[in-house]
């Protein structure tokens, strides 16, 4: 049980049972990332000294807002008696928007660590992570994180986590990542508890990639867990979706640093570089094989990513439309899962129209934008994908509400999600009025442990994207937590609703919502945009329609006052620097026919940030 | 004088113009503006040039007629050696402040220095700013003696919770009194009204239009309240103790006196300005709007002479400190191009009721026409006939149609 060990076993040549591959899953602040911070520094991979707070999270944003996105794997040795075993620890993303590539990074594990808060105890995306991990047959540690704080309550949750998963509380392991207390025992239980991988070493060699992550300097670098066989640097590999061939440049494991090696043999988790530039050809899921001896039989489980939400994004400036569409084909290179394709808005202009996994991507995606390539944006209210089928039996897939069909529609189907939200017992109440409002219909409830209560719905994703998530949190005091996954397509009564300022569409803000709620949406914008608009030199009706039937109407009045009473003695200078910059300020004016509408109403309206959050 | 001076160019400490500023001088009006920066106590909404100690810094009030006399010993100068034309006064406005708050022999003794350095041109037009509360018929009568022509009254409003919001002293009642004794010893009379102040109400200005109007002035203008960053007012307003001027009831209220105005046989001739006549116009506050040189003495006084604009310093000690060193007191100035000048025509020529001539818009300015007249801001049949004149709701919104004139 020395913390450090004092030979590590060498890459390539090392027997699969004294490897252990793992994960953890954990929520978001849950400590996942201070947790293996510690274990890279236990495991003496990680000087103290080179230690920086969550090593493993490279990214700002990740760092930021203390979340995952990209997972990789990092090789710990580990002794304990005489033996040395190298310990894989597969880091997983913890958001429902990559459930594929949790799922993925799971199946290339034995066991997993449930980490779970002390004082929160655990929330729905780790139920559902949780319920990945034991169908894929992992072993399961239960793990009580942060059990330094004043608020831990490990009694009460390691009931909880013991009722869940089966057991003794007695034996949920309790650690602190923070103060390092219990994390020596916790990687003794990965040894002692996690299954070693198995393998034929000498059947043709297949490798599954759980991760496939964009360097601009070495281009592509793939992560996969070795099933059978093995690969060696040069050798030509192929990827079995894709028939792709590729030379192997270098394999290597990290540590966290790669390190390159001789190979990488059965059990074993490491990097693959082939100098392609594009992760597209590198997929998470898919097989890798070689050239030489092909395997006959791709690993199970491979599919190809599905954008979930659809959303415009267009650059406020428009004449970073070209810096946009450059800085979106480079995030395509390490992001397999975005996709999209120029559109133009009447009112926004020219911009994307991009697809997401779910809204967390999308909102990762808008804030690298931002940040990494310095546009400013605005973003359009997210949309799923519906299916609708005309008179003529025609069948038009819409992402985009100006793609909705203008004549007689017969049926509309819409994406419907199975929802799971994990809440205390007193929120029960207005959560189910939340999710009847949102046309959730109740498919179960449960309780886990003595207050809290999982209630699982089927709902519309169309609901769930449209600020569904800020509404639950507002009304549960931020307690309760979403988990949702596909569950097919239903028929309801969808129509389009557009927005008019003085008869002109404006394409930014129509939207396609359930008959019943088109009034509600329709008021709400108008008296958004009457809020937003400033007054012009004539009358504005804002109008919303289904169709040529309007539905809702305001209008700003004329601004009848425009004229500065006098010039102060004389001082003309001030007087013609005021027109100067109103005729500056018009210039960033966004034209809808004669009506001039500031770029901020845009942002405004689109975001709900006049009285949309006032009323939550 | 506005409450921050603008951004320009360094003005030179000997106050010489550039040779541009001479071209054509002989043809261009002359007048001259003389500011005085003391008020007895200052209104919550000004934020004017002025001050309302005795004494700033060591600077004496009864020192600043001599110090205003030597700006304009100065001004003879500076244009004479820029080689502009020397030119007759064709008009002289004191404004403040309150003139009227020096004794009438420091404003006659100011206007002897401009009648001596520059001569008056015949039927010269003097105005004095006053305030009905610091003037009696002695000292209206002294002026009248010293060469002054015309007196405008700050009435401000007949309604005294209107006064008492505005931070105005005087008693509504001493209005037609002034007014009278002015008429009395031969001067023409303007009043000055204020609306829009937060309280007043339609039925309020009202009343104050019919007591201007029953003192029969020559002139009257009315200014809508503009509630300046700075102020007492906008302080108050931001704090919620009084409520935001509402700019529909002002345009209401602008209706309601021109309307008014024109049936008593008032026409305007500007925006905020209504006259009897054509003899009764300010000339002086029409020379703003339509390009005229005028040298503005003082304290934050604003100048224009061909084309170059400049202000002076702001405070009255460091005005006193350069007149007493003989340096020129502009502390920055700007010379306007071709295309500025262009855009300044427009937007000053607009606000006159002779209009513009719409053949001297450019092309794309002429082409905005037709949407102005079909937008009710732009008078259809003076248009045919070749002249931008505004109507009543275009006047109201007149930095609306100078922006859609030069917006190109």
């Amino acid at each position: 049980m020395s913390p450090k060990a004092l030979r590590a076993q060498e890459p390539s040549a090392t027997d699969p049972a004294f490897i252990r591959n793992f994960c953890i899953i954990a929520h978001i602040d849950h400590g996942k990332s201070t947790l293996a911070d510690r274990m890279l520094q236990m495991t003496g991979v990680v000087s103290d000294r080179d230690m920086r707070a969550q090593y493993l999270d490279r990214m700002d944003i990740e760092r930021e807002r203390g979340i995952t996105i990209k997972s990789q794997a990092v090789r710990m040795p580990w002794s304990q008696g005489a033996d040395t075993f190298a310990l894989n620890m597969i880091d997983t993303p913890g958001h429902v928007d990559f459930s594929y590539e949790v799922s993925r990074s799971l199946a290339a594990c034995e066991g997993a660590i449930l980490l779970v808060d002390a004082a929160q105890g655990i929330e729905a995306q780790t139920l559902a992570n949780l319920y990945l991990a034991l169908e894929n047959d992992l072993e399961i540690i239960p793990v009580l994180n942060k059990i330094d704080l004043p608020a831990a309550d490990p009694d009460k949750y390691a009931a909880e986590l013991a009722s869940l998963i089966g057991g003794d509380p007695a034996d949920v392991l309790r650690v602190s990542g923070k103060t390092g207390m219990g994390v020596e025992d916790l990687l003794d239980r990965v040894v002692e508890r996690i299954p070693a991988p198995k393998g034929d070493a000498n059947a043709p060699t297949r490798a599954m990639i759980f991760d496939s992550v964009y360097d601009s300097y070495r281009g592509v670098v793939t992560y996969v867990r070795m099933i059978d066989g093995s690969l060696s640097p040069r050798e030509r590999i192929q990827m079995m979706s894709t028939r792709s061939t590729h030379e192997l440049l270098e394999i290597g494991v990290s540590s966290p640093e790669p390190i390159p090696s001789k190979g990488l043999g059965v059990g074993e988790v490491g990097y693959l570089i082939t100098g392609v530039k594009d992760v597209r050809l590198s997929k998470v899921g898919d097989t890798v094989t070689t050239l030489k001896s092909p395997a006959t039989d791709a690993l199970p489980g491979y599919t190809d990513p599905k954008p979930m939400v659809f959303s415009g994004l267009y650059p406020i400036d428009g004449g970073d439309y070209p810096d946009l569409r450059e800085a979106l084909d480079k995030l395509k290179l390490s992001d397999a899962s975005l996709n999209y394709e120029p559109e133009t808005s009447v009112a926004l202009g020219f911009g994307f129209r991009c697809g997401f996994l779910g809204l967390l991507h999308l909102e990762i995606i808008t804030e690298r934008l931002e940040r990494e390539f310095g546009l400013d944006l605005i973003t359009t209210a997210p949309s799923v994908i519906y299916e609708v089928r005309t008179e003529d039996k025609k069948t038009v897939t819409v992402t985009n509400p100006s793609e909705f069909p203008t004549g007689k529609i017969q049926a509309v189907s819409e994406p419907v999600v199975r929802a799971a939200i994990l809440a205390p017992k007193d929120y029960v109440g207005t959560i189910m009025e939340l999710c009847q409002s949102r046309r959730g219909t109740l498919l179960g409830m449960e309780y886990l442990g003595e207050d809290r209560v999982e209630l699982r719905y089927s709902m519309p994703l169309g609901e769930i994207v449209f600020d569904f998530f800020d509404h639950l949190k507002s009304r549960t005091q931020g307690y309760a937590s979403l988990d949702y996954e596909p569950m097919g397509e239903q028929e309801a009564d969808l129509v389009k609703v557009d927005i008019l300022l003085q008869g002109e569409q404006v394409d930014a803000f129509s939207a396609i919502v359930h008959r019943e709620k088109a009034y509600a949406y329709g008021v709400l914008m108008t008296e958004r945009l009457k809020k937003l608009i400033p007054r012009q030199q004539f009358e504005v009706p804002i109008q919303a329609a289904i169709g040529a039937r309007i539905i809702a109407r305001e209008s700003i009045r004329a601004m009848r006052k425009d004229v500065l009473a006098k010039c102060y003695g004389g001082d003309i200078t001030r007087k013609r620097k005021l027109l100067e910059k109103q005729k500056e300020g018009k210039k960033r004016m966004k034209m809808v026919g004669k009506v001039e509408v500031p770029q901020e109403a845009f942002i405004a309206a689109l975001s709900g940030d006049t009285e949309g959050k006032e009323k939550k | 004088m506005a409450g921050a001076l603008p951004l320009g160019d360094p003005a030179p400490a000997d106050g010489l113009l550039p040779v541009s500023a001479a071209a054509g001088s002989g043809d261009r009006p002359f007048g001259m503006y003389l500011h005085v920066p003391f008020c007895r106590v200052r209104c919550g909404y000004c934020d004017f040039n002025t001050y309302t100690s005795d004494e700033l810094r060591g600077v004496k009030r009864t020192d600043y007629a001599g110090q205003a006399a030597d700006e304009v010993r100065l001004s003879a100068h500076v244009l004479r050696e820029s080689g502009v034309a020397p030119r007759p006064v064709s008009t002289v406005f004191f404004g403040g402040g309150t003139p009227t708050l020096l004794p009438a022999a420091d404003l006659a003794m100011m206007l002897a220095a401009v009648r001596d350095e520059h001569g008056f041109a015949p039927g010269a037009e003097v105005t004095t700013e006053a305030n009905p509360d610091s003037v009696d018929r002695d000292y209206l009568a002294t002026l009248k003696e010293a060469g002054f022509t015309r007196v405008s009254f700050g009435m401000q409003s007949a309604v005294p919770h209107v006064l008492a919001t505005l931070e105005r002293t005087h008693d509504p009642e001493r209005v037609p009194l002034v007014v009278a004794w002015a008429r009395e010893v031969g001067l023409q009379v303007s009043v000055d009204l204020i609306y829009g102040t937060p309280g007043e109400t339609l039925a309020d200005w009202e009343r104050s239009i019919d007591q201007a109007l029953a003192t029969r002035p020559d002139h009257i203008s009315a200014y809508s309240l503009i509630v300046e960053p700075g102020t007492k007012l906008a302080r108050q307003i931001r704090s919620g103790q009084v409520a935001e001027p509402d700019e529909d009831l002002q345009a209401d209220m602008y209706d309601l006196a021109d309307e008014r105005f024109q049936d008593a046989g008032y026409g305007w001739y500007e925006v905020s300005n209504w006259s009897t006549g054509h003899d009764t116009r300010s000339r002086h506050n029409l020379s703003y709007w339509t390009g005229a040189d005028w040298w503005g003495i003082g304290p934050g006084a604003h100048s224009h002479v061909g084309g170059v604009r400049w202000w002076n310093v702001k405070h009255p000690a460091a005005y006193a400190g350069r007149m007493a060193e003989g340096a020129s007191p502009a502390a920055g100035r700007e010379t306007l191009d071709s295309d500025v000048q262009e855009m300044e025509r427009i937007m000053l020529g607009v606000r006159i009721a002779d209009g513009l001539d719409i053949r001297s818009l450019a092309p794309e300015g002429r082409v905005a026409v037709a949407g102005l007249i079909a937008d009710g801001f732009v008078d259809a049949a003076a248009a045919l006939r070749g002249h931008l004149v505004l109507t009543r709701p275009g006047r109201l919104m007149a930095d609306a149609v100078v922006r859609r004139l030069t917006d190109y």
